[in-house]
Parts: structure tokens; sequence; C-alpha cells
């Protein structure tokens, strides 16, 4: 035994895109800091065809993922929480040094993080129950209503507020898959990493591959690209916090119009944005379509 | 049963021959069918791939459905070396073990047929032939009859015949119907036998399992003697469940018509699990009278191998793999 | 057709049919099973306060599998505190947790569902294709849904922060007993409450194992209690003063015996009874898949199903035809060892329903109905029953009016969508009834108008525990399964 310290080795942090783990075809990189400033890890530097891919991939994987019975996708999302639980200290780590937090406070982050997948586990399978209706027309027919996921959610995560890196995040991607949505998640630009570490959680959580895209990159390359994609159905808001320029929320929302979009704006103050408290079910009926089927009732 | 002279439209008796006279008397009885529920459909299949075959009932299994294999090859690039290389296979499957059983058939393109007829010369292996424009089926009817009377006077035992299914998605079924049954004039030899008419469907382009009914009513009403699933060309080949649907037409109408037609699924039946579940579906649906070469068979290339590679794991308890059987 | 000119000898050989080889699950994977059991309360396996033990015998060989306690007075009170004791704790922890243990109960189970399985099997006598493809599923799924439900009551229509009502008494009965532990417990702790179970006293020995999960998933302790025994102790449990909730799955007559025995009290009662479910098929059903819903309708699980479909009402014009296909199919049934896979009939669950299926369909062919069985060899040991087909059957025979839970299938016909309904309705009963035409419409028009608590249309015994089951009238009251389900066990 010699007394030379063991060096260790670094993770390369790449984006997570249709299940795979490519770098930036911008083949570029930038620097990810901790709340003092000190260096943590190059982040890939995602750009519009970056996100152009991620949306390809979420569009592919939107009928398997709805399709697929609101008991299995509760099954996926419980089985993210179990694996979630196994890595619980290496999220604290990342969003301790994203958020400046102490060990014990970023822990309690991650376990809540755990627990919001639980919760939106429980979801899948009773969203429905509250969300749609039998109706009693006035008439011989049988009428219900019943909810439907939209289809790809481009998502700018949050970018401020307490638990914004981690918890947040779930507290974002969780609900609108959770009734079968497919997103893309342009990742809070200063705290990227726990995001792009998401992703080797679910990808080895039998999510299946497109379900979930996360890039990391400037907020204002990424969030209007998937505001003027045709091919997006919805777009949440959360995280466009700048107050003018391309990434600003009522620009982005101006082109969100373009396709109408479903539009989730921000919160009126998003710094003062608490991740811990109850989630309830705004977000998850924010990205459902409602279906009304009439039938006749004869003999 | 061959007295039945199935080539004429209306031939099958049972109160059926009036059936064909009309468009309109056609399109009323297939359409009179009993509809087929989907999911329940699919869901008896799925059952009956639950059970477990197992010890001695699987080496009976393995070995029926060896002797029941159309040894397919159909590309572009077949030559008479691999169609010759085939039948050497098709007549020794297992070359370490010769009491594996050979193949039902070798299915190949109408110029292969001289071929494989040679090859086979004495096996009692059949040389089954595609034609009508195989895949598609897209030429005009006396391209199609050219082609089967080719495949016919080239020694073919067996004709694989496609149908319109431009014309039965249309709704034109007489055209289907007599479509057929010309094919099936095109069969008759000089001597006056026939070769067998199998008529493919291809279930994946006909999509609902009503529309696999009625094919099935309107093939074997013009005469087939066998009906089978796909040409193996297309995304969705043959299923248990649209498997499951031909058998359970060929019980009914031999039961209303006293006469037997044979069912080929084809394409996509690649292991010997897959083989085991369609034999299972055979044997609980029609039982005994269909579990021969005769009356059911695989149209399969992969397939073989595996079946050889589950028979030697039989023999010898081990697990065999893909360097222990043959590449042809 | 020309005859293919192969000759037989150049065929494999064969017999004369392509028989399956057995197939046996190895009893072996059902684990140890002990000599005896006392009863799980308080988080701990514990003796019986009195000497009386009682027997569980494997049905298909009459085998003695383990003797178990016969629960006395005391034994209930015992429970009943320690289910009491355990109440405070539980209902005030926050929903969130309490889904955590509900999810890993769900998820031991899946891993054990082998084990808990072959057990199930051959404590019951239920075919293992059965346990393994529907049972042990269902069970699983169920503790899934209810976990989910555990931290989102306030959005289940029942008011804002809505209460648990206490310890719950449950008493299930035995042909599905780990499903129906599974439809009492995951409801009852999800809300908050505590219980008290008594399995069926033929089929005690899955939920005595579900007592090990409990304490793998770390439940509290007190929590789930299990108190074996026979009616007496069932009596005693629902009598017992410190018990809230009532929940009963059985006859109609001990649901009866239960209703009256509470009146007057406070107790929240829920039950699940009998049922002589009509199963219509119409002249354009789609044959080939009526039939196999009327096999599983009647068949599934031995005709030991509340909602099984006993009564087949069949219109007149095509009896015949679907008659024909329906004994031809039956001919396939495979009747025999639970263990081998292949097998879709199982052992009668006790000596006594065989009697009573005996005593019943005896009764048929004495008032006149044609009795049909295919021919299918029983073994010698073991209660078994052949599927048996009545027909010439009319609503004034017992076969008709009588819930028989077996194997047995009573036939009748009908003209008009009016008449089948006016005969599905003729009945105590209420509890579920079937609907088989390609018209939709006139499903619905059906529905509408029939008594029942479920109705399947073109499929038949399709339970999920999103999905609320129970009866009308004489078939009980109270749903299990979906948001409804959640009723029963709050203070509402």
């Amino acid at each position: 035994m010699s007394d030379v310290i063991r060096l260790d080795v670094m993770k390369t942090y790449k984006l997570f895109v249709g299940g795979k783990f490519p770098r930036s075809e911008s083949g570029r990189v930038y620097e990810v800091s901790d709340s003092k400033g000190q260096w943590l890890a190059n982040a890939p530097l995602g750009t519009r065809k970056d996100t152009r891919d991620a949306v390809l991939a979420a569009r592919a994987a939107v009928k398997g993922w709805a399709g697929t019975t609101a008991y299995n996708r509760g099954q996926v999302l419980y089985r993210v929480a179990e694996m979630l639980q196994g890595r619980r200290e290496q999220f604290a780590a990342e969003v301790a040094a994203a958020e400046g937090l102490g060990a014990k406070k970023a822990a309690a982050l991650v376990d809540q993080a755990i627990d919001r997948w639980v919760w939106y586990a429980g979801w899948t399978d009773k969203v429905a129950q509250i969300a749609g209706a039998a109706n009693p027309v006035a008439g011989p027919y049988f009428n219900l209503s019943l909810p439907e996921p939209t289809g790809v959610v481009g998502i700018v995560a949050p970018q401020t507020g307490y638990g914004h890196s981690f918890l947040g995040l779930v507290s974002v991607i969780a609900p609108a898959i959770a009734t079968g949505n497919t997103v893309v998640v342009a990742a809070a630009a200063d705290a990227p990493l726990p995001a792009l570490s998401l992703g080797e959680v679910l990808a080895t959580s039998d999510v299946p591959g497109g379900v979930v895209n996360i890039i990391s990159g400037r907020t204002a390359d990424l969030a209007p690209t998937l505001a003027s994609h045709q091919d997006v159905n919805a777009l949440d808001l959360t995280g466009a916090i700048a107050a003018e320029g391309p990434g600003a929320a009522a620009v982005l929302e101006a082109a969100a119009a373009d396709t109408l979009k479903r539009v989730l704006r921000p919160a009126v103050d998003p710094s003062a944005q608490d991740w811990t408290s109850a989630p309830g079910t705004d977000r998850l009926l924010s990205f459902l379509e409602t279906k009304t089927v009439w039938h006749p009732m004869g003999q | 049963m061959s007295t039945v002279a199935a080539n004429a439209p209306g031939a099958a008796g049972g109160g059926l021959s009036d059936v064909a006279a009309s468009e309109a008397s056609l399109r009323r009885f297939l359409h009179g069918l009993p509809g087929v529920d989907a999911v329940g459909l699919e869901a008896r299949a799925a059952s009956l791939g639950t059970r477990s075959i197992k010890t001695t009932a699987k080496a009976f299994a393995i070995d029926l459905a060896i002797s029941m294999i159309d040894l397919t090859t159909l590309e572009g690039a077949d030559t008479v070396g691999k169609v010759r290389a085939l039948c050497a296979k098709g007549k020794h499957p297992d070359p370490s073990d010769p009491s594996a059983p050979r193949v039902a058939a070798i299915c190949v393109y109408p110029d292969m047929v001289a071929t494989a007829k040679e090859a086979l010369a004495g096996t009692g292996i059949q040389v089954a032939s595609v034609a009508t424009a195989f895949p598609a089926g897209r030429a005009a009817l006396p391209v199609k009859l050219a082609d089967t009377a080719d495949a016919v006077a080239a020694g073919a035992d067996e004709i694989d015949m496609v149908i319109d299914r431009g014309a039965f998605l249309s709704g034109r079924y007489l055209d289907v119907f007599n479509e057929i049954t010309a094919v099936k004039q095109a069969c008759v030899r000089p001597d006056g036998s026939s070769a067998h008419l199998k008529v493919i469907f291809e279930t994946g382009e006909l999509q609902t399992y009503d529309n696999v009914r009625r094919a099935s009513w309107l093939a074997m009403l013009a005469g087939a003697d066998f009906i089978k699933t796909s040409t193996g060309k297309v995304t969705v080949n043959a299923t248990p469940p649209v498997t499951l649907l031909m058998l359970e037409a060929v019980r009914d109408f031999k039961a209303a018509t006293g006469v037997q037609v044979g069912v080929k699924p084809a394409g996509g039946i690649k292991t010997t699990k897959d083989a085991m579940k369609y034999l299972v579906m055979v044997n609980e649906t029609l039982g005994d009278d269909w579990l021969t070469p005769h009356w059911f068979r695989f149209g399969a290339s992969s397939l073989l191998n595996d079946l050889l590679m589950q028979r030697q794991k039989l023999s010898t308890g081990r697990y065999s793999g893909p360097d222990y059987v043959t590449v042809d | 057709m020309a005859k293919n000119k192969k000759t037989e000898a150049e065929l494999p050989k064969s017999g004369p049919l392509f028989g399956y080889a057995p197939a046996p699950e190895s009893p072996a994977a059902a684990g140890d099973i002990a000599t005896s059991y006392g009863h799980f309360i308080g988080g701990q396996f514990v003796d019986s306060s009195g000497s009386e033990a009682l027997k569980t015998v494997n049905p298909a060989t009459e085998q003695v599998l383990a003797e178990f306690a016969q629960g006395t007075e005391e034994d209930v009170d015992r429970a009943v505190k320690a289910a009491r004791k355990a109440f405070g704790d539980w209902s005030a922890l926050p929903g969130s947790e309490r889904a955590k243990y509900l999810y890993r109960i769900a998820r031991i189970i899946q891993e054990r569902s082998r084990e808990l399985a072959v057990l199930e099997s051959i404590d019951n006598g239920k075919p293992i294709k059965e346990t393994r493809d529907f049972d042990l599923p269902m069970v699983a799924a169920w503790f899934f849904y209810y976990a989910g439900w555990a931290d989102k009551l306030d959005y289940a229509g029942f008011g804002p922060n809505p209460r648990p009502v206490g310890v719950a008494a449950q008493v299930i009965p035995w042909n599905f007993p780990l499903m129906m532990l599974a439809w009492k417990i995951a409801p009852a702790l999800a809300t908050g409450n505590t219980v008290v179970l008594k399995p069926a006293e033929t089929t005690p020995l899955t939920a005595l194992r579900f007592a090990e999960i409990c304490r793998q998933a770390g439940l509290p302790k007190g929590v789930v209690n299990i108190v074996t025994g026979d009616g007496r102790t069932g009596a005693a449990l629902t009598a017992h003063p410190d018990v809230n909730k009532v929940a009963f799955t059985g006859s109609t007559n001990v649901g009866r015996s239960i209703a009256r025995q509470l009146a007057g009290s406070r107790k929240k009662l829920s039950l699940e009874l009998g049922g002589k479910a009509a199963n219509i098929v119409f002249d354009d059903a789609p044959i080939d898949q009526a039939v196999e819903g009327i096999v599983n309708g009647i068949f599934f699980n031995q005709g030991h199903v509340c909602c099984a479909g006993s009564r087949l009402l069949v219109q007149e014009s095509i009896q015949d035809e679907l008659l024909e296909a329906l004994k031809r199919r039956m001919a396939t049934l495979r009747v025999g060892d639970p263990l081998d896979k292949n097998t879709d009939i199982g052992a009668i669950n006790s000596a006594g329903q065989l009697a009573r299926i005996t005593e019943l369909t005896a009764a048929g062919e004495a008032e006149g109905a044609e009795r049909w069985s295919p021919a299918c060899e029983l073994p010698s040991a073991g209660y078994w029953f052949r599927p048996t087909l009545f027909t010439g059957v009319s609503q004034a025979h017992r076969i008709a009016q009588e819930e028989i839970f077996g194997p047995v299938l009573s036939v009748l016909t009908f003209r008009t969508p009016d008449e089948a309904v006016a005969k599905a309705n003729n009945t105590p009963f209420g509890l579920s009834a079937g609907i088989w035409t390609e018209k939709g419409s006139r499903i619905l028009w059906m529905a509408d108008r029939l008594k029942a608590g479920v109705v399947w249309a073109n499929t038949f015994n399709k339970f999920d525990p999103t999905s609320p089951f129970g009866g009308y009238k004489e078939s009980g009251y109270g749903r299990e399964g979906g948001r409804h389900g959640l009723e029963a066990y709050l203070d509402v």
C-alpha cells in the first residue's frame, strides 16, 4: 500500500434524448459552478438542433406511453422513486452544490423529490376518476367525458425558488408524464447537473426512451425552439424568468400562440416559489384534453 | 371430398350454392357472418398461449411442427444454389440426427420450381410455388394465370396465391371470388389432377378481424384447399389471434359443408415456443383432424433451426447453440 | 380437393392425440407450511386462548395441510384491542407515509407472487393458472391502487380531510382468499383504519402468510390482525362492541344475520353477497367470443364466484347453434390437478360445497331439466365436479333461482330484449349481468334496465382495482374498488 491519494473519476455529463445519452451536436460545453462560484463540471451546451431531436424522440414515444395502461404508468413512476432512493446521496450532493444548501437540507429536498414521484405514481390511475365524468344529458344517450394526454409538452425547468434544482424539476416532469404526455425539458441553465443525473435514473427505471428528454444549455436558445416548434402541443414556462429577450415568458407565450399550444405561465414571483409545498393537482390537470363520447341507448 | 367440383363457383354445397350467384348475394352472405370481438379473440389466443407443453408432448410437437413446415425462400437474390441447399436441408434437417423428420414442402418462386422439383425427387416433399404476382398481386388476371400455369407446368405440387386486397377492401368480393376460381382452374394439370391451392389473404393489410373472417369464407367458397395468413413481406404477418380466427372459420366451414380446408400461418413464426402456441390452438380448436401436414402448415424459414435446437436439447439435456444446426 | 398423397406412415410417430404431458408446478414453491398456526395479533403470531384447532385440507387430495386456531371471543377481543391501540398512530400518520407502507406490501406481494399462488392453489383447490395469472396480479394491483389514494383522500369527493372509521372487522370467503383480503385490507388501511380480518375456515393459509408480508414491510404492530376460525369466530368479531365497521363477503344468509346483529348499533356495514347473474346472448352476438365468455362466466374458479354467469339467457333463434358450440368448447376443458399448469378447472373447495352442488343439481334433474356434462375423468381422491350444463330450465326451477356456487350452468331462453331484461331481473339477487350483442345501442339500453351492480358487455368476470364492484338488492350493499370503495372506510 502506498500513500498516494486516489484520484476520483469525474463524470462526463451528457444530454438525455430518446433514452440515450448523446453529447450536444454543438460539440460544446459550458462551465457549471456551485453557489460560491467554484467549478463543478462541464455541461453540454445544447442547441436548437438538440432540442429538435428531443422533440422527435418525444413525439415518437407518445403513442406507446399514452397507450400503456394507467396502472403500468404508475408502476413505472414508482420504479423511478425506488431507483432514486438508492442514489439519494449523489443527488443530495448535487442539490447542495447547486443551491448552496447544507447537507441535511439538501437530503430533505431529495427525500421530498422521491416522495413526489410516489405521489404522482398514485395519480396515474386516478386522474380520470376526478377529471372525468358521466354526464346526465337530456336524452337517450350514454355520455362520458374522459381526460386524455395533450401530447408533447415542452418544459422550461424551474430556475429559482427553494428546491428548484431537483425537487422543482421533478415537480414539473412527473405530473406531465403521469397522465401520458411526453416531455422535452430545458434544464435550469445554472443548475443543470441534477437534471442530467435524473436522466440516468429514468434510463434505469423502465421509463421508455423518449418519454422524458433533458437538454442543458442557454434558456434563451432552448426555450424559443420549444415555443415555436410546430410539433410541440403544450408549453410549461415555469422557468422562463427572463424579464425580456427571446427567453422571456411573454415572448415565448406569443410564439406558442401560433400553434395554439396550451401554456402554463410562470409564477408571478418565481423566486418566491417554495417547491416543498404540497403539489396539489394543478399541474396534473394542466396537460389534459377532455374527450366526450356520445352513444345512443335503444333496443 | 375430391368428388366436390370445387372449381365451380358455389361448389361448396351445404345450402351455400347460391352465395356467389351475384355480387349482392355474396356481400350479404359475408356481412351476415357473426362479428368478431377483437378483445375477446385476442384474450382467447393469449390464454391458449399459456399452455405448458413439456417432455413427451414437447417432443411430439417439435417433430410435428418440423413435418408441417413449408421451408421458404422468397428473395430477389434466390439462386439455383440457394434453392438446392434449402431442399437438402428440408430432406435432412439435422445431419447429426437422421430421426429428425423432413419438412412438408419447399416454398419458392415459380422460376425455381423446376430446380426444387429435381432436388426433391422421390422424397415426398412437396414443392410449393407462390404465384399470381406475389406478393403484391398487382397484375392483370391473365398475367396471374400465366404465372400460376407456369409454376404448375414446372411441376409445382402446391400453389400459394395472393388475393387482390385492393378489390377486397373496396368491397368487390365477387372479383376476388372469380379470381380465386380462375387460379384454381389454372392449377389443373393436363392429366386432370390439380395442384393444391393455398390462398393468401395478407391479413396485415386486411386489418380487421371481421375482414379476415369474411376473406376466409370467401376463399373457401371459391374452392381454396388451404387458407394462409400472409406473404411474410409486410410488417404484420401471422399472429395467434388471426390464425385462431381462421381455424374457427375452417371448423365452421366443415360443419356447414362437410369440406375440410387447411390453414397455414406464415411469417413471423420464429421460435419453438411460437410453434407450440399454434399447435395448441389447432389442437384445442380443431383437434386431431387438422393435426397433420395435410391440413396445417407453417410458412417459415428460421423456425426450423430453433425447432432443431430444441430437439437436440430434449435428446441431450444440454442447450444447443446456432453453431450446431446448419445454415442453408 | 385431391387427397394429399402422403401416407400416414410418413407422419411423425404420435398417439392419436396431442395430449399434454403433466406440467406440474412444484408444491415446494409454496414455502414452508407450519403444522399448526395461531393468530396474528399486534404484530406477533400468538396462540389462541382456547384449545380448539381446525384443519385445513388440500381439496384436491384431501390431505391435511395444517392445523389452525379456532378463534375464541377472548382472541377476538385481544385482536380488536390491538387494532384499537394501533389506530391512533396509524390514522395520525400522514397519508403519504401510509401510502408507502401499502406500496411496500404491493411490491413484496409481486416479489413473492409465485409462492403465494402455489399456496393459494393448494389450500383452495383452484388451478395454478388462475392464481398465477389472475388472483396474484389482482392482489398486488389492489394494494398499488389504494396505496395511491392514501395521500389523496382530499380529492376523493368526500369533502376535505375525510376521517377513517376506526377499527374494521372484516370477514372474507374462501373463493378468492388472498384477493378478498386485498379488497378488504387495502382500502381500509389507505383511509387510516386498522383491521381485524378473519379468513374462511377452509382457506386460512394465504392470510397467515400475508401476516409475514406485513412484518417484512415493517407495518406498525396492530394495524393488521388476523384471527382464524369458523363462523363462530366471525360472529364474535362482527358483534364486538369496539368495532366501528364491519365488512363481509359471503353468503346472503350470513349477510342478513350480520345486518340484523348490527341493527341499532353505530357500526358501519358493507356486504358483498350472493348472485345469480344472467348472461344474456343475442342472436347478433360475436358467437365464438360469447362462448368463451359463457365458459369464463361459469367455469372460472370452478364457478365459486358470487358474480358467476350462472343463468345463460339465450335468444331462442340461436339456441341450438350456441349450445352446440358451447358443448364443443366445454369438451376441451381440462379438469384435474390444480397444480398442473394446463388445468382449467380445479377441485371444489370443500366436501360441504361439493355436497351442496350435488344436491342442487339433483334437484335440477328431478324438476325436469336436462343435464349434460362432457366426458372427463375425475381424480379418485379430492372433491370434484364435472362442468355441467342444464337445458330446458325455467325460472321456476331451483337451479334458476338459488346460487349453486359451482361449475353448473342453467340455460334459459328469451325472444325479445324486454323479455331478457324481465327474466334477468326476476331474482332477489342483483350482483352482475352479461350482455352479448354487436349492437352498442342495445348494450346500453339493456345496461340501463338491468338491476345489477356490474354489467359486462361482450366480456364477463372482469375486475380492476379502479372499478367499483358490488350488488343491488339481496346481493348486498356498498361497493369495493375504485374511488367508491373508499366510502366504506371513511366516516362520511
